[in-house]
């Protein structure tokens, strides 16, 4: 349990340390080697979950198994490749005179408060402080997307800010309703704790925890930017610094949704008649098909990622909603390869958007002629987001397509419809940005790009063959959300 | 069950929903700035009073704390921060028009309608008491969501926010006699530093549009480019 | 017996009135830091009247003579249905709330006949008014009232009062917006700030002092003591329906003299609350009057609403 305080005490120390001596010390490798640490860590943890199995600290405060603990990883590892990234991206944005040295300490600063919020998120164990938490988050990265202070990014971060504020108001209304159910089964203090609840779910009143489930959904659904709760997530990702895009995209939407499927977990052990995995899949599975369709008709190159991030959150939303193992099995690994792929392609869209001095997606050209790495990352990040083999993408949306043939053979079209539209959309946009002519005076830029070669890595190797320890770990978290295992 | 014979905290309580329900519609209905933030601190008046009398007739001490913060962040604070918002930004002698107001009333009227009806299912395992808080609570939140939509000026929508916090805060003393005090403390703290950010938000709002009128906050568009490039506005608009 | 208590009773409201009016007038006075006529004053000033011959334009029919002593006596009996000291009194009895409201409706009628029936502009102008107000203020007024009478099941004042005392202390969250509707409605029916000022003859403002701009000794006298009879039978309304305690159950002299005193006291403060209001008030445009009054009809819907919604049985 030490790694799990451990993981949350290195961010705090980060917020303090930036906050206090930001600007004495180099801040983007300062930021790097404290999201290394909080890796490793993260790792100690879940080689302790590996081998005992669920951990409760002692006053059952956090919680972690086999479902959290590879979020957990998954997020300090999207972290520290963010960080890594970051760090020459903000000193050339600094360099431009678009950031000042006060901005980019708040940056920094914030940066850890986030990923502070995200492992609090993760590790509780308390239905309440998971909302706080969350939102949190929201509270971080709003001055984050503002961070420009252009009017552009001010109107994103306001919409931002109260789109998720209201939202997540109606999560902790459901929270609320939860806890009301909670306490007239048992005692007032443990009755917010997720693993009393999950453990006295059957006596739960079923009426109020289908109403409580709507409001989760609603307000976390925001998080995770379901349809027609989305507005503020392309705002967001285009306005804010790319790094930013990139953390929200591979992260928030992450625990949002892994937030939702906690709460789902509870209303399944009171009630019997899926309400909540049906809701989910309707939300999802809507957010899907007009997240692939809007993506035809972006002309900024970060809102295009952003509407292709609902796309696949609606995916993962609509197989976590179809239950069973298989469906189940998939979202995780969806869940996986999504963040690692997507986190990438921001890296790669943010070098691309300096060299052309504009994220206007007519006036990207000739990525591949100017600097090839960039080019090239961006054309495979894309190549693996649009689900094509051998890349890890094809492997969770096969598996997908397969539960829903199997369970409901009736939306499988629209899915595949989906995956089609949404390829399409992608590659009418990204060919030209690839290939093109290059235009006048595009310069390439200093880029880092291990991140995306890590990243696109992992995800070719989890499409060829997920290693057997993940696999093992994938069907634990499977077992403990579906009840049976895959394999 | 008969009205007369419930106890007197139950009355209270009952009574002080009718009142805070009052005061949301009282906000719904209110067109200038400086009578819906006196409005926003009767309510949190209002919650303040329900949970004194929650902590002192459930005899539940950490209530006396929520009740002390719910009255220096709701009914202090954050109106202090708008009222000076208002009166620095010259807002409080416009009358804002609204659009249609009796539409809007009559949406109000019809959001309480439907959280009675959402809630409705509860009623059969538990007193027809909790149904009206929580019914109550739930048409505060949808009113805020209303009177979001229905102001046009940064300032209401602060006020709606908030308003949401307050339906929120009196469904947990009402329907939970509070949540565990770690919970409350926190989402004390996130209304606080949102309160702040909000300060922070009308700053750099009024720099950049000179104006609390969030009609202007619509640049960015789903669809044809009214959006001028970016690159452009950062180096023209950099502050 | 009884119904000798009962036109005591009446008679005490009769008497009474322009002691209030006084009273009111002194508050006020005492909180824009004037000197206070006596309280008494009004009793002078109803006496000097009466001593006056009237002056009646050429122009004026029956009607115009005659509507004083109508206005007066419908506005009598509607202070006879109202319990003052005592409830199950005959005269209460035998009318209910709806039959007040008409005695009321009956006599602005006449006032505004008269008001229209000299044929003068300020006239014709003040009955306008006055049934524009009235026909916003007499809805939302049955509203409120309404709401307590489903509470104790009748529309009979006195059996509702009766029931309000037999249940003892119950806080009703219908009866707090009912209460605050009436108040609303009372203030808009007596012509008091924001709504009319009865001080002033300011022509553009004035509403009940433009209908009786055109009456003249004992005729002011009646129509003057009526509107002070109406100041104070709505002021009784509110104090008994809420606050009935101390009114008296039994005929007994003793039970009667503590109810005089306890709705003496009721009334003291109330004339208090009410020139407080008046001072920090300001009067308020015309045209919004109707704001104010369908603010008071909502407050009564909302009184009626909770009723049904958070009080009713189930």
């Amino acid at each position: 349990m030490i790694a799990a305080y451990l993981v949350l005490l290195i961010p705090l120390l980060g917020i303090v340390l930036f906050a206090v001596a930001g600007h004495k010390t180099d801040m983007g490798k300062t930021n790097v080697w404290l999201n290394a640490v909080c890796l490793l860590a993260t790792l100690w943890l879940a080689i302790n979950v590996l081998n005992q199995g669920t951990l409760l600290s002692a006053n059952k405060a956090f919680l972690v198994d086999a479902f959290n603990v590879y979020l957990i990883v998954l997020t300090a590892f999207v972290g520290l490749t963010t960080s890594i990234f970051s760090a020459p991206y903000m000193a050339h944005e600094q360099a431009l005179g678009k950031l000042s040295a006060k901005r980019l300490k708040l940056y920094y600063t914030m940066y850890q408060g986030f990923m502070l919020a995200m492992y609090l998120v993760l590790t509780t164990n308390n239905m309440g402080i998971m909302w706080v938490a969350m939102e949190g988050a929201t509270l971080a990265t709003v001055l984050l997307v503002s961070l420009y202070r252009t009017p552009e990014s001010i109107e994103a971060a306001w919409k931002y800010f109260i789109l998720c504020g209201v939202g997540i108001a109606q999560a902790l209304f459901g929270t609320i309703l939860l806890y009301y159910a909670a306490v007239q089964i048992g005692d007032g203090e443990n009755a917010m704790l997720w693993s009393v609840l999950y453990e006295n779910a059957a006596q739960l009143n079923p009426e109020i925890l289908e109403i409580a489930f709507v409001f989760l959904l609603i307000g976390y659904g925001t998080k995770i930017g379901l349809v027609p709760l989305h507005n503020w997530l392309p705002d967001a990702h285009s306005e804010g610094p790319t790094p930013m895009s990139a953390v929200l995209s591979g992260l928030l939407l992450n625990d949002a949704l892994y937030a939702v499927v906690r709460n789902k977990m509870l209303v399944d052990g009171a009630s019997h008649n899926n309400m909540a995995g049906y809701l989910m899949m309707g939300f999802g599975l809507l957010s899907f098909l007009v997240g692939a369709l809007f993506l035809h008709r972006q002309k900024d190159i970060k809102r295009l990622f952003s509407y292709s991030s609902i796309e696949h959150m609606g995916m993962m939303t609509f197989a976590f909603g179809m239950g069973g193992a298989m469906a189940t099995f998939a979202a995780l690994l969806h869940m996986t390869v999504h963040s690692l792929t997507k986190s990438a392609i921001f890296v790669t869209v943010g070098h691309a958007a300096q060299m052309a001095g504009t994220q206007r997606i007519d006036k990207i050209r000739g990525l591949i002629k100017t600097q090839p790495r960039v080019g090239w990352g961006l054309l495979i990040g894309t190549l693996a987001i649009a689900g094509f083999p051998p890349f890890g993408v094809f492997t969770s949306e096969f598996l997908v397509l397969l539960a829903t043939m199997h369970n409901y053979p009736w939306l499988a079209p629209l899915v595949l419809l989906g995956i089609g539209i949404a390829f399409a959309g992608l590659f009418r946009h990204i060919q030209p940005m690839v290939y093109g002519e290059k235009p006048e005076g595009q310069q390439p830029v200093k880029a880092n790009l291990w991140p995306v070669i890590i990243h696109l890595g992992l995800v070719l190797w989890l499409g060829l063959a997920i290693p057997g320890f993940l696999a093992q770990w994938f069907s634990q978290a499977t077992l403990l959300i579906s009840g049976s295992t895959p394999l | 069950m008969n009205f007369e014979q419930t106890d007197f905290y139950t009355q209270a309580i009952l009574s002080m929903a009718a009142l805070v329900g009052l005061t949301s519609f009282l906000m719904l209905g209110q067109g200038r700035l400086l009578r819906l933030i006196f409005v926003f601190a009767l309510q949190g008046l209002l919650l303040t009073l329900t949970t004194t009398l929650a902590a002192y007739s459930l005899d539940n001490p950490h209530l006396y704390i929520s009740a002390v913060l719910t009255l220096v962040l709701k009914v202090l604070f954050v109106p202090w921060m708008l009222r000076r918002e208002v009166l620095l930004m010259n807002m409080h002698r416009d009358v804002q028009a609204l659009a249609n107001k009796t539409t809007v009333m009559l949406g109000g009227a019809s959001l309480m309608v439907f959280s009675y009806y959402v809630l409705h299912p509860i009623v059969q395992t538990t007193s027809p008491v909790m149904l009206n808080a929580l019914a109550v609570s739930l048409s505060v939140v949808l009113l805020g969501m209303l009177l979001m939509i229905s102001h046009r000026q940064a300032v209401a929508h602060v006020v709606g926010f908030m308003s949401i916090e307050n339906g929120l805060f009196f469904a947990a003393i009402v329907a939970t006699k509070g949540m565990p005090m770690v919970v409350e403390l926190g989402i004390a703290f996130d209304v606080l530093v949102a309160a702040v950010l909000f300060g922070i938000f009308f700053l750099h709002i009024r720099t950049s549009i000179d104006s609390l009128d969030v009609d202007l906050l619509n640049r960015l568009h789903e669809t044809d480019d009214a959006k001028p490039d970016a690159s452009a506005i950062a180096t023209g608009v950099e502050l | 017996m009884n119904w000798l208590i009962a036109i005591f009773q009446t008679a005490l409201f009769v008497a009474l009135a322009p002691l209030l009016a006084g009273w009111l007038k002194c508050c006020k006075c005492y909180l824009q830091n004037r000197k206070a006529p006596s309280i008494f004053q009004p009793y002078r000033d109803l006496r000097k009247l009466a001593h006056k011959q009237p002056v009646v334009s050429e122009q004026a029919s029956w009607l115009f003579v005659t509507a004083p002593y109508l206005i007066f006596s419908a506005t009598v009996l509607a202070a006879s249905v109202v319990p003052l000291i005592a409830v199950d009194l005959p005269t209460s009895a035998s009318a209910d709330v709806i039959v007040m409201v008409g005695f009321f409706a009956f006599a602005r009628f006449f006032l505004a006949l008269a008001g229209l029936d000299v044929g003068t502009a300020f006239g014709g102008m003040g009955s306008s008014r006055e049934m524009t107000i009235s026909s916003l203020a007499e809805p939302a007024m049955l509203m409120a009232v309404f709401t307590l009478t489903m509470t104790a099941s009748t529309t009979n004042l006195s059996e509702a009062i009766a029931h309000v005392l037999g249940e003892g202390l119950v806080l009703r969250p219908s009866f707090v917006f009912a209460l605050f509707a009436l108040l609303l409605v009372a203030v808009a029916e007596t012509g008091r700030v924001p709504v009319d000022n009865p001080a002033t003859h300011l022509e553009l403002t004035m509403i009940h002092e433009a209908m009786i701009l055109e009456y003249s000794g004992r005729h002011l006298a009646l129509i003057e003591w009526a509107s002070q009879l109406k100041l104070m039978l709505y002021g009784v309304l509110i104090a008994n329906i809420f606050l009935p305690w101390g009114i008296a159950e039994s005929f007994s002299p003793a039970a009667l003299g503590y109810g005089l005193l306890a709705i003496m006291g009721k009334l003291l403060v109330l004339a208090i609350v009410l020139a407080l209001a008046e001072t920090l008030v300001a009067k308020m445009r015309l045209f919004r009057v109707q704001e104010y009054l369908s603010f008071a009809y909502l407050l009564g819907l909302l009184g009626m609403l909770s009723h049904i919604i958070l009080e009713a049985a189930r």
